[in-house]
């Protein structure tokens, strides 16, 4: 049985809608700056769930007070990387938080081959499981 | 640009608009009286702001009818001497454009060229991208700006950061505003020699010096804003100090007049302390005295307080 039908990876916010357009992006980068937040744009072609840190595209964009500037920065990275995941992170700076409060995906690849599921039979008949990306199965920048 | 453009429906083609209500809506007669009332003088700019709005407001109506037109542009240039304004006419700038519904935020960046140009190759790009990141939604400001190209240093990275900066000057234009700021010369010479510079700029502004009258005015402004004022003979003396000062060298209008104000005031403290038992009044402490202004150097020596300090 098929669990993901579009096949399409669900990481972050709005990662079960169709995609954002550039007014849709514009709107929630709009709500980071209006807390403050700084905004990141990031890239991979390793989309594993526990895959925490992607590259980032660039400095993190502090100070902003316009989404101009970093959809600017979303696009040139669409068109650096046309075929790989990108996504804006949202990071909140505040003393005891200092983490990424918004996390979503903007670009992904035309065909998302998703994962599949490893078996490992380890001591007596237990037996291990992961998660493993079909793409990573071809060399860095081969992926998609 | 964008507040305006959702909400708008398109109005029949023998339909009216009324100027009159949608001026009222933008609040702009509101800036426009506080820019007469706060900045004395200054004609040239005041007319050519008034006419950007003009242009601004009756580009909303047409886009009521439905009439495209190109977005325009909207990059200045201000010229003129020290202490002319530029940068305070540069921050209302930014408060006009956004009532108008030109940019979004309408905040001010105010950069020089150590700001966007780099010390090393491949540092100048990304410097120059993150302040006009920054200054995105509103007014970009950049102070001195024929810095930015060095004639006689062919290496020099400022030519890739004007580059940069014409680039998106042409294709950002909704989303932000150039404004180039410096003296008449240099900025003449920098033009020639970036005539790409020149062409995208529509508004070339010239700030006039200011009269003597108008310099005790801004005095008596910028003193009414700090809870100050002058007696009668201060001001008095004040005219007479400003007629001296503005032949000394090294005049720069509206901010020679604030150190100066700024050196009354300590005078002014001085005065008041020498004698420590008496009891002051409010007017004591409001108040600067002929002798407060007399005191300056200008007067005695004929040069200023501060001569190595001003410039």
């Amino acid at each position: 049985m098929m669990t993901n039908h579009g096949n399409r990876i669900t990481q972050g916010q709005f990662s079960f809608l169709p995609d954002l357009s550039d007014e849709q992006i514009t709107a929630q980068i709009k709500y980071a700056l209006n807390n403050g937040w700084a905004v990141n744009v990031e890239y991979t072609d390793d989309p594993h769930p526990r895959n925490t840190y992607w590259e980032m595209f660039g400095m993190p964009m502090f100070d902003l007070k316009d989404p101009a500037g970093i959809l600017m920065e979303v696009n040139n990275c669409r068109k650096t990387f046309p075929n790989h995941y990108i996504r804006v992170t949202a990071f909140n700076s505040t003393r005891g938080v200092e983490s990424p409060t918004m996390s979503f995906i903007v670009n992904r690849p035309k065909i998302e081959p998703g994962f599949g599921l490893t078996r490992q039979e380890v001591d007596g008949r237990s037996i291990r499981y992961t998660v493993h990306s079909y793409a990573t199965d071809k060399g860095e920048g081969e992926r998609y | 640009m964008s507040n305006t453009t959702n909400s708008e429906v398109s109005i029949a083609e023998d339909g009216l608009v009324d100027l009159e209500a949608e001026f009222k809506v933008s609040n702009i007669q509101e800036v426009l009286d506080k820019l007469d009332k706060e900045l004395i003088g200054l004609k040239p700019v005041k007319t050519r702001i008034r006419e950007v709005a003009a242009l601004l407001l009756v580009d909303r109506l047409r886009k009521k009818f439905e009439l495209s037109s190109e977005t325009p542009t909207l990059h200045m240039c201000f010229t003129g001497n020290p202490g002319t304004g530029k940068t305070t006419v540069a921050m209302r700038m930014g408060e006009i454009l956004k009532r108008l519904g030109y940019v979004r935020e309408g905040h001010l960046v105010t950069v020089t060229r150590d700001d966007l140009v780099g010390q090393y190759i491949g540092h100048t790009a990304p410097k120059t991208k993150e302040v006009i990141k920054k200054a995105m939604g509103g007014v970009l400001f950049i102070d001195e700006a024929y810095y930015l190209y060095k004639p006689e240093n062919e290496r020099d990275y400022g030519q890739e950061s004007i580059e940069i900066l014409l680039q998106v000057m042409e294709n950002n234009r909704d989303d932000l505003v150039v404004i180039l700021a410096g003296y008449k010369d240099k900025m003449d010479r920098f033009f020639q020699s970036n005539p790409g510079m020149r062409s995208r700029i529509a508004h070339h502004i010239d700030f006039p010096d200011y009269s003597a009258q108008e310099l005790l005015q801004i005095a008596k402004l910028m003193l009414a804003q700090q809870n100050y004022r002058l007696s009668a003979a201060g001001e008095q003396a004040f005219a007479e100090y400003l007629k001296l000062r503005m032949k000394l060298p090294h005049f720069s209008n509206a901010r020679s007049v604030r150190n100066a104000l700024d050196r009354a005031r300590l005078r002014q403290a001085n005065r008041l302390f020498a004698d420590p038992k008496k009891k002051l009044s409010k007017t004591d402490l409001i108040t600067i005295e002929a002798d407060d202004v007399l005191a300056s150097r200008v007067f005695s020596e004929g040069r200023t307080d501060a001569e190595d300090a001003e410039d």
